[in-house]
């Protein structure tokens, strides 16, 4: 029905009708590195690389361009490409499906993917594995591309399993680092369980639906499904568990700092930008079944408040640049699923955009300096860069800034200011969950500058060997200045009223219902206490760590052995526990419990064997022996049939 | 009827057959053994055949000879080997392959 619709408003040969191309030549990209790219120069490598993931991108503006002008008829776009699996009862096409959603989604990750890969080209110039690299990143971006494209769950499943494949391959790039494979392992076995349950919900949802459609399965079930029923819960839970993996958030985030093992492109695209935001995606295109299971839908705002709390505190003590970028990762993204909780889809999704930007921009200003501090990543042995990397020091700054959310300049304020004012005013909220949040901005004031201080202020306690060149150097800027300006799209009552990115959504996702008695005197209070407390944290921060303070010596404390540091050093601990709690006891029922099973197999082997002894004695050799045995065999089989 | 002598015949004759074939140690023997029971058998086909007045047991007939020639073209062969190997043909020194 949907397609004759699109029909009406799209003739053949326009720009929509590209839509496939966009997961198709980053695709290409990778088939062509994987095949040739050992006989391809540096320079080639790297054109093909950007190249396809620049095509996409510019791909990208041309469909969207087209897809804003259908607005407000034509919603959604819909293109089959081939039967991808035909039985009986079970038809699944490779088919697209483009609606403003998706479309923010695909932007997203083929704008900032093109950048990364561009800052690729230089960043990995030295690297052997440099074909390689772009290969798996190529694979990835189309990965991707299919999960956030996918018309119905398989597809979308595929790409699921794609990008956590190329996490893999990426997080365990320089693969003569034993410990680098291991964390690629964890984190590929840790989203595996939440990948387990996604897929058991996926086959819940056939077998009660029998359509794997993501479009009919959510009307069907809000059809047959009344709001609350245990199916319903079941699947939504089980879909959950799956974000949860994906977007490492409690209980399966142990993954993502172990994660940073990757090269640092690689941490900015895949570990910060798009796909641990795929759980994000997956809850906000299945809102229609998340709102079937209110219970579930508090739960995640519960789980993304811990998530963040606790991400928040860890980033607090880190020591490796690169892992508090990762623990502010988490909870950002516990801010997206905070938000999700509490119904405010365009918010999450605001906030995903933002993220995307400023922590994409973070994560390649801190592989700037790593690089050129020659892969040092201990921000204690880091200092004074100020003066040395210019560039690097603003876009860091203004990554930073973005992320504590410094009100008015930066696209952080705006989004995450949208949260927390949904949650204050959402009738799916508590006004704990809302204090809660509060803190998380505090503390993420507080991490964020403390970044900042200790790296580029005080004295240089590493020499770096200067600027990046323009290859980097284009991509920061550009990203800065994202950073800097997207918060612009939506701004809030009091501050402008801009509402083009609600609008913009309000095309796919619905909008949240406030509190009665929520008018803008109360939005403006709300927002100052958000402002005040950001403020405070970054006022905190230049009090404990700007050197020269009064306590920054005390500020360095913060990093000693002390047994509540040391808890959050190693992210509350959750290492440990689910080494106690799974590892160990697995090893233990493998090895000792095992034998013992094994002792009861072996009286098999010994049982076999002794019949098998037995059994040889008559073969005798003599043919007229087995003459004999023939016959007689014969004869018992006739009288058993005279019988 | 003419069927059943001519399958009490080749009852008897089937039997002298086995009876050959078990007893007897010198592997050309056995072999003359089995080629008396498969005339038997080719007998009894023919007898049936004429009882029921159809050609089938003829053919059968036509097959069994077919086959019990090309026994005996492979198993000489392999009783000029084993008396080159032996230099006898008792049946029960070739036990090589006993379990």
């Amino acid at each position: 029905m949907q397609e004759t619709d699109n029909e009406h408003v799209f003739e053949k040969g326009e720009m929509i009708s590209l839509l496939w191309l966009i997961p198709a030549l980053p695709l290409a990209g990778f088939l062509v590195l994987a095949l040739f790219g050992g006989r391809f120069t540096r320079q080639q490598v790297a054109w093909v690389g950007c190249g396809s993931v620049g095509t996409a991108a510019f791909t990208t503006a041309l469909v969207g361009r087209e897809f804003f002008q259908g607005f407000p008829d034509r919603e959604s776009y819909h293109q089959t490409l081939w039967n991808w699996i035909d039985t009986s009862g079970l038809t699944v096409g490779v088919s697209w499906y483009l609606d403003a959603l998706s479309l923010l989604m695909v932007a997203v990750i083929t704008g900032i993917g093109f950048l990364i890969h561009l800052y690729s080209a230089e960043y990995m110039a030295g690297d052997e594995g440099y074909a390689r690299f772009f290969a798996y990143m190529n694979l990835f971006v189309a990965a991707m591309l299919t999960l956030v494209l996918a018309d119905n769950l398989l597809l979308l499943y595929l790409g699921w399993e794609g990008v956590g494949l190329c996490s893999y391959l990426l997080i365990g790039f320089w693969y003569r680092e034993p410990e680098y494979g291991t964390a690629a392992e964890k984190a590929f076995i840790v989203t595996r369980i939440g990948d387990t349950a996604f897929a058991i919900g996926l086959f819940i949802l056939f077998t009660q639906l029998k359509s794997l459609s993501i479009q009919q399965v959510q009307s069907l079930a809000t059809e047959e499904w009344p709001v609350g029923s245990n199916l319903a819960t079941i699947v939504a839970v089980l879909f959950l568990i799956g974000a949860v993996g994906k977007s490492a958030q409690l209980p399966l985030q142990v993954w993502l700092p172990d994660a940073m093992a990757g090269p640092t492109p690689v941490s900015a695209l895949i570990h910060a930008a798009t796909m641990v935001t795929a759980g994000v995606y997956l809850i906000a295109r299945m809102h229609h079944l998340f709102a079937l299971a209110p219970l579930v839908q508090e739960v995640i705002a519960v789980i993304g408040l811990a998530t963040l709390l606790l991400a928040a505190t860890s980033a607090l003590v880190q020591q490796d640049i690169k892992r508090v970028l990762a623990y502010s990762t988490m909870s950002q993204i516990g801010y997206m699923f905070l938000a999700l909780g509490v119904g405010a889809w365009s918010a999450a999704l605001f906030h995903f955009l933002t993220h995307s930007c400023f922590k994409a921009l973070l994560f390649l200003a801190a592989g700037s300096v790593i690089k050129s501090l020659h892969h040092e990543q201990n921000i204690f042995r880091m200092g004074g860069l100020r003066r040395h990397l210019p560039w690097t020091f603003w876009t860091f700054l203004i990554g930073a800034a973005a992320m504590s959310g410094i009100p008015l300049i930066t696209s952080g304020f705006y989004s995450k200011d949208w949260i927390l004012w949904s949650v204050w005013s959402s009738p799916l909220s508590h006004r704990w969950i809302w204090y809660g949040a509060l803190l998380g901005a505090m503390l993420t004031g507080l991490y964020s500058f403390r970044l900042i201080f200790r790296v580029f202020f005080g004295e240089v306690r590493t020499q770096p060997t200067g600027e990046p060149g323009l290859a980097m150097r284009v991509p920061l800027v550009v990203l800065a200045f994202l950073a800097l300006t997207v918060g612009f799209l939506e701004m809030p009552h009091t501050l402008g009223n801009v509402t083009l990115f609600s609008q913009y959504l309000s095309h796919a996702l619905p909008t949240m219902e406030l509190l009665p008695g929520m008018d803008e005197s109360s939005e403006a209070r709300e927002q100052l206490a958000v402002t005040v407390s950001a403020l405070l944290g970054i006022g905190l921060a230049a009090i404990l760590f700007l050197p020269g303070s009064n306590f920054s010596g005390r500020g360095a404390d913060l990093s000693t052995g002390r047994p509540l540091v040391t808890l959050l050093q190693s992210g509350w601990g959750f290492d440990r526990l689910y080494d106690r709690v799974c590892v160990r006891p697995w090893f233990l029922l493998t090895r000792n419990p095992g034998e013992l099973l094994d002792r009861g197999y072996e009286w098999l082997t010994v049982g076999a064997e002794s019949c098998h002894r037995w059994m040889s004695h008559t073969q005798t050799g003599h043919v007229r022996w087995y003459a004999t045995t023939i016959v007689v065999g014969t004869l018992v089989l006739l009288g058993l049939f005279a019988m | 009827m003419l069927s059943t002598p001519a399958l009490v015949l080749a009852m008897m004759l089937f039997s002298l057959g086995l009876v050959g074939l078990l007893s007897r140690r010198n592997i050309l023997y056995m072999l003359l053994s089995l080629e008396i029971m498969l005339n038997a058998a080719s007998l009894a086909f023919i007898a049936g055949g004429a009882r029921w007045g159809q050609v089938d047991g003829e053919i059968m007939f036509l097959f069994i000879l077919t086959l019990a020639a090309a026994e005996v073209s492979v198993a000489l062969g392999i009783v000029l080997q084993l008396s080159y190997r032996f230099h006898t043909l008792d049946v029960d020194a070739f036990s090589e392959m006993r379990g």
